[in-house]
């Protein structure tokens, strides 16, 4: 597979992690972004389950793409979509129950991510299955890669562990660290997704999006009296 | 037909069968038919929409059938291990199944008198007997200080015992904390009085705030506390900051969970009703005066 890659399949594959990202370019899937990040443990296997299912529905939807009625065109995804991911409840259910059951209703909720959906109606409906398949990982795999990191902070600041090991000794075990709550929280997900999105654009600046219009300039607009 | 071809490849001597079978040359000339469709016309879309959802409705069903008997598994096993965890007799190394059946009795229990009564202890379930109106009681608001709305009439309850001697009880309990119904087992000496320890198997409180009702530091903290002062009254709860050991009264109160008032709380309540007069008070006093 590898030595066949080119490198607009490549391309498909990488784009999404930084120059597209779904979250951070697309702003889509933050819902889940918010809800599963308080450990990195719930956000990898989130991450896995979503590459799965965003992988898994667009080749899918791509290799029926050809005779899907325009009319009934999202519905047809939504029950794909929902297929697999009630698939990847039950499989997980049987082989991962632990890990179920902290993700708990979450995976349901995949379902209703907009970057399964954005993917099936962006991407799937228009390219062969193959090329689907391989954008469903690379927007899997940016999603991925911001939960990621949004889990390492929250969980690091938030109960001073890593993937459940102490990295920072609590006061309250004797240690230094005073836990900050508010990581622990929903909206702190929001600042670190917010801090994520302001560091890509200084790196990148193109993914800057032009204001729909420009405040006017009081001194030499029209009209403007001293 | 290219498709058939292709399919041909795979599928080998099976083939011919198919080729020779009347009903699949018809499903194949309907489903050519189909796929030239225009498709926008009416026939398609609903041909279209009937495939696919038959096809998902297979992938759904073989998914839950074949996958069932692993997760029923799952969950027997993992309910075995909180019950085993509370009473103090799971390592790392423990046998779950064979320890469960050597060491731990389950029994049924008629909340309201506290009589044991007869039954399948294996397949009762308490949760859905408490949704079920012939089954459950339904709390007015005076009683249902846990938030629970209704309970099973009829209670699975484990002994630990040493040959005749209990040496734990464990009880179901559960209660609304912040967002969710905890479910638990608390464990008690023969004493009935006596907390062994706690664990919750089932919450969705916030992880790291209420959620912490499953640090095994919190919960440590319940081991040797006293359930009922002398007048009878269920006495233990949580209290706010850290418990001096040395203060009268220590051994009713423990650490609330900080940064988790709502969580503490729904804790204090449910130890509140479920060790209280509507209860398991009656089947501990029965167990008492037993011996």
């Amino acid at each position: 597979m590898s030595a066949v890659m080119n490198s607009e399949t490549k391309k498909t594959l990488t784009d999404p992690l930084v120059n597209n990202n779904p979250i951070t370019l697309q702003v889509l899937g933050i819902c889940s972004a918010l809800a599963v990040t308080s450990q990195m443990s719930t956000s990898l296997i989130m991450a896995v389950a979503l590459t799965a299912v965003t992988a898994c529905s667009s080749a899918a939807i791509s290799s029926i793409r050809n005779h899907i009625p325009s009319s009934i065109r999202i519905i047809v995804q939504m029950t794909i979509i929902a297929s697999l991911v009630i698939v990847v409840d039950q499989v997980l259910k049987a082989f991962a129950y632990e890990v179920s059951k902290q993700l708990s209703v979450f995976v349901g909720l995949i379902i209703t991510n907009c970057i399964v959906m954005g993917r099936a109606e962006a991407y799937a409906m228009k390219n062969p299955p193959m090329a689907s398949f391989i954008d469903g990982i690379g927007n899997g795999l940016g999603y991925s890669l911001i939960l990621i990191i949004v889990a390492f902070f929250r969980e690091l600041f938030g109960s001073g562990k890593l993937l459940g090991i102490d990295v920072f000794t609590l006061t309250k075990d004797g240690g230094w660290y005073d836990p900050n709550g508010l990581m622990l929280l929903p909206p702190s997900a929001f600042f670190i997704i917010g801090i994520i999105i302001w560091v890509f654009r200084q790196w990148k600046p193109d993914q800057n999006e032009v204001p729909d219009f420009k405040i006017m300039d009081i001194a030499h607009g029209e009209g403007g009296h001293h | 037909m290219p498709n058939d071809k292709k399919l041909c490849k795979y599928l080998g001597p099976l083939c011919e069968k198919l080729d020779n079978c009347e009903h699949y040359q018809k499903f194949a000339k309907y489903r050519d038919k189909v796929l030239a469709l225009n498709n926008d016309s009416l026939e398609k879309t609903i041909s279209v929409a009937l495939a696919l959802c038959f096809v998902c409705a297979i992938l759904v069903s073989f998914a839950a059938v074949a996958l069932r008997p692993l997760q029923v598994e799952n969950k027997a096993m993992d309910m075995k291990k909180n019950i085993l965890e509370v009473a103090g007799l799971l390592q790392d190394d423990t046998d779950i199944h064979n320890a469960f059946a050597q060491q731990i009795e389950a029994k049924l229990v008629d909340v309201a008198t506290g009589d044991y009564v007869d039954g399948d202890v294996v397949a009762y379930d308490q949760r859905k007997a408490a949704k079920d109106p012939a089954l459950n009681v339904e709390l007015s608001r005076g009683q249902d200080i846990a938030g629970i709305k209704r309970r099973a009439k009829i209670a699975k309850v484990y002994l630990v015992k040493d040959g005749d001697a209990i040496k734990s009880i464990i009880l179901p309990v559960h209660g609304y904390g912040l967002w969710s119904t905890m479910y638990g087992f608390l464990a008690l000496d023969a004493d009935g009085q006596t907390v062994q320890s706690i664990n919750f198997y089932d919450q969705a409180e916030t992880p790291g705030l209420g959620g912490e009702v499953v640090n095994p530091n919190w919960r440590a903290l319940w081991s040797g506390k006293k359930l009922y002062d002398e007048s009878g009254q269920v006495a233990l709860g949580l209290v706010k900051g850290v418990v001096d050991p040395a203060k009268p009264g220590a051994e009713y109160k423990v650490d609330g969970l900080a940064g988790a008032t709502l969580t503490s709380v729904g804790v204090t309540n449910l130890v509140k009703y479920w060790m209280g007069q509507e209860g398991f008070a009656a089947y501990l006093d029965k167990i008492k005066t037993k011996g």
